[in-house]
């Protein structure tokens, strides 16, 4: 089992954000969360990332334990995470931004960066080459080396899920990759999130878009204020009367 | 409670209450801009020298002290005006040096204005002290607590009361729904700057009689009012005035039981380890970031 | 003077890596000037410490200090820390200006000369040689630094730093890293500036300084190397012109500072930056 949530909760003040969830992730598969809005998703995510400690229960990632663990820890764990409201380096080039994210896999030690060594080139054109290859899988190769402050925001989004993939996560969170795009912008996302699934990578995705959700997931956990409002194979979610009551709508 | 012990701690609110003015200074100027004017302690410095210069040409000190504060008031404007505005869509770093500058070029036309000596400003009421159980009080301490008191209340009043100071509030709290609202952030920036700039010269005018007043007594001020707003949280106004009561009370039991050299020592000290502990100050509203 | 900027500037590289590239803020870098300078002046004039050691000494105390005054206060962020660092300088420069017994207290005390291996370094073209290989190698490490992922690292923190987190970044060890290595920096310059003038004084390390060496790195231009020796340069200089108009020096700065910043916001060197690059792509 890649990822596993065990009795979260998750508290600000008074309000109860996340209680008494369990979740499991499996390698190879793509899970959705989807729910209302306000239902926990986002703070699902950061508690799944490390960004959030849970007041009780724990998560573990690959079987050991991530209690009390820092983000970055977690991302060495192999967790990987695209934002909602985006965390693009705007100080940066889009290049830049995507070599960043290969941090985890490069050996840089403080002599060698002080020094210049040249083994240091040698990786950075390795890291350069990489970094152009996902430009171009997630298609913003004509953006190589735009300052990221002048790219488009549908192109943004895509630079922040090749950014995630330069760490070569096990497990990618999508926090609403789809929002705030056109149905052009959409139908891209779309593709790039079937190529994603179909090259191996473990998803979970939280979207409100449900043709996207539904064409591409394999399980799809429905929140509800906080809790596990049912989970499961696409159609048995779209099925389940609870679900229908509370988010889809009769109809849906 | 010793005689010794009130003293310590009548002197420590007293000062204190001349932070907390000027750290609601800092407070309101922050809220309406998330800058920090660093020539904020130069108000309090305008405050008691111009009421030195008003008394000097021969005006009565009841009608010195209210022209002194307007003419705060309209540097603070100025500033605002010519400073701040021009660059509002600078980095927060830049408006920082901006305000740097401006209390570097403000000192230095007061070298000029007035002089570089230490000038006296009469006490308000006479200086009689006054007993109040084994401590000694001077008339002019009751004028501090009794005016910041006061001015605390009014404030308090003015912020949430009535519709300009909600306007204030509204634009510290969401710039752009504020716009939309109708509020002019314009405006709100220059009431905010030329009430801060007032309260931080009210301050120096009250605490002129008791530790004199020239040039350059805004640095140090500015300073304590700064360490009193970020301790308190930046941008409370309770925060600011908590915060600079506490500045004062540890200053002044610092000065009285350790040693009078280290007195500012002891201070930053305790701040820094309160901001260890509360990052975000004693009021400081945390902000949870929304990823 | 050149000398002055050379160490100034090598202050202001040093200084640019962690408010410029990291994007912290520090109020107090003259307190790690300070502690530089009076640490090797006190070893070198009072313990009879050889001047070279007395320096490296010196600045490798400061880092040390840096290191562990850092991990707690660089968990603040934005004016906090602002207020943080604020304090720490104003500490250090109390009790340099106390301790009199130590440091001469607010009038100084008089430093023995730099000497290597019993040669005693004086005269402006042997300091002069110095203090530019100094610099240059202060602006190459920085470069390298900054070029290479590591510095991607600290560029990305300032970006965004949870984002930087998500993909591995120890937020962090990285920010004391660049603390630190603006501390010795700091430090470094501190100690020679001491053994250059002969003399120290508190004023070294005082909150006016801090602000003086904020500005230079501003004013050149924050995450930029060629700022950082550019901002020291002309605000090393400019106080020496404007003492011509005697009373009306701190006029003249107070405005020069401000209209700089309200008309080149990013700074000198990337505003210069910037226009040639859209001069270039005018069609002649």
């Amino acid at each position: 089992m890649l990822l596993r949530a065990e009795n979260l909760c998750k508290r600000f003040g008074g309000v109860s954000a996340l209680e008494a969830l369990d979740l499991e992730i499996e390698a190879g598969a793509v899970h959705s969360i989807i729910g209302p809005n306000g239902a926990g998703k986002t703070t699902l995510l950061n508690v799944l990332c490390g960004i959030y400690r849970p007041e009780e229960g724990r998560v573990r990632v690959q079987e050991k334990s991530m209690v009390g663990r820092a983000p970055h820890e977690f991302a060495a764990a192999g967790i990987g995470r695209t934002f909602q409201n985006l965390q693009i380096f705007f100080n940066m080039s889009a290049l830049e931004n995507v070599m960043a994210g290969r941090w985890l896999h490069e050996r840089c030690s403080l002599a060698a960066a002080l020094a210049r060594l040249p083994s240091l080139a040698r990786a950075e054109r390795a890291c350069r080459i990489e970094a152009e290859a996902l430009l171009a899988f997630v298609g913003l190769e004509a953006w190589r080396d735009a300052p990221s402050d002048t790219l488009p925001y549908g192109a943004l989004k895509r630079l922040e899920i090749a950014r995630a993939l330069a760490a070569k996560p096990a497990l990618l969170l999508l926090d609403e990759p789809a929002a705030g795009l056109n149905p052009t912008e959409t139908l891209e996302i779309d593709r790039l999130i079937q190529r994603l699934a179909a090259s191996g990578v473990t998803i979970v995705l939280v979207e409100h878009n449900m043709k996207l959700v539904m064409g591409v997931s394999q399980h799809v956990v429905v929140l509800d204020y906080g809790r596990k409002l049912a989970e499961g194979s696409p159609d048995a979610v779209r099925r389940d009367p609870k679900v229908i009551e509370a988010y889809l709508g009769a109809g849906a | 409670m010793s005689a010794q012990l009130l003293q310590f701690l009548l002197s420590g609110l007293t000062v204190g209450a001349i932070y907390a003015l000027v750290a609601l200074g800092f407070a309101i100027i922050y809220n309406a801009s998330h800058v920090i004017n660093f020539a904020q302690g130069e108000f309090v410095m305008i405050g008691g020298m111009a009421t030195v210069s008003f008394i000097d040409a021969g005006l009565p000190l009841p009608l010195s002290i209210p022209l002194a504060i307007g003419a705060a008031a309209v540097v603070g404007l100025l500033l605002e005006k010519l400073a701040i505005e021009p660059a509002r869509n600078a980095s927060v770093v830049t408006l920082i040096i901006i305000t740097i500058g401006a209390s570097i070029l403000l000192r230095g036309l007061a070298s000029l204005v007035w002089d570089k000596k230490i000038h006296a400003v009469p006490a308000f009421s006479g200086e009689a002290p006054i007993a109040l159980g084994g401590a000694t009080l001077l008339p002019q301490t009751v004028w501090v607590l009794g005016v910041a008191a006061v001015v605390v209340g009014l404030l308090w009043w003015f912020f949430n009361r009535t519709l300009t100071g909600s306007a204030i509030l509204a634009v510290s709290h969401n710039r752009l729904a504020a716009q939309l609202m109708g509020v002019s952030v314009r405006r709100v920036l220059l009431v905010s700057f030329g009430l801060s700039a007032a309260l931080g010269a009210l301050a120096g005018i009250l605490i002129a009689p008791i530790t004199f007043t020239s040039w350059d007594v805004g640095v140090m001020l500015g300073l304590k009012g700064f360490a009193a707003a970020i301790l308190g949280g930046l941008g409370s106004g309770p925060g600011a005035v908590v915060g600079g009561l506490a500045l004062g009370m540890i200053e002044s039991l610092g000065a009285g039981y350790l040693s009078s050299a280290y007195k500012d020592v002891f201070a930053f000290l305790i701040i820094l380890a309160a901001l260890v502990v509360l990052p975000n100050g004693l009021f400081g509203r945390r902000a949870a970031e929304r990823v | 003077m050149a000398i002055l900027v050379g160490l100034n500037a090598i202050v202001c590289v040093g200084l640019n890596l962690l408010v410029g590239f990291a994007g912290q803020v520090s109020l107090g870098h003259a307190g790690f000037f300070g502690l530089g300078a009076y640490g090797s002046a006190i070893l070198a004039a009072r313990y009879g410490w050889p001047p070279l050691a007395a320096l490296a000494a010196a600045t490798a105390a400061t880092g040390v200090l840096a290191w562990l005054i850092g991990r707690p206060i660089l968990r603040l962020k934005g004016h906090y820390l602002a207020m943080a660092t604020l304090g720490f300088g104003i500490i250090v420069s109390i009790v340099v200006s106390n301790e009199d017994r130590i440091t001469g207290g607010p009038d100084g005390m008089s430093v023995p000369p730099l000497s290597i291996l019993g040669y005693a370094i004086v005269g402006e073209r042997t300091w002069y040689w110095i203090v530019a290989t100094l610099l240059l190698a202060t602006v190459w490490v920085a470069l390298n630094l900054i070029d290479s992922p590591r510095g991607r690292a600290l560029r990305a923190l300032h970006g965004s730093e949870v984002a930087a987190e998500a993909i591995g970044i120890d937020a962090a060890r990285h920010k004391l890293s660049a603390f630190v290595i603006s501390a010795l920096a700091a430090a470094a310059a501190g100690a020679l500036t001491a053994h250059y003038a002969g003399f120290i004084t508190p004023s070294k390390a005082s909150f006016l300084h801090s602000i003086e060496l904020i500005t230079m790195v501003v004013f050149g231009g924050m995450a930029s190397t060629l700022g950082a020796v550019v901002g020291a340069a002309v605000l090393t200089t400019l106080p020496q012109f404007l003492t011509v108009f005697k009373e009306y020096e701190m006029v003249l700065l107070g405005a020069v500072m401000m209209l700089t910043m309200i008309f080149m916001p990013r700074g000198l060197v990337p505003t210069l930056e910037r226009a040639l690059a859209a001069a270039r792509r005018k069609p002649l």
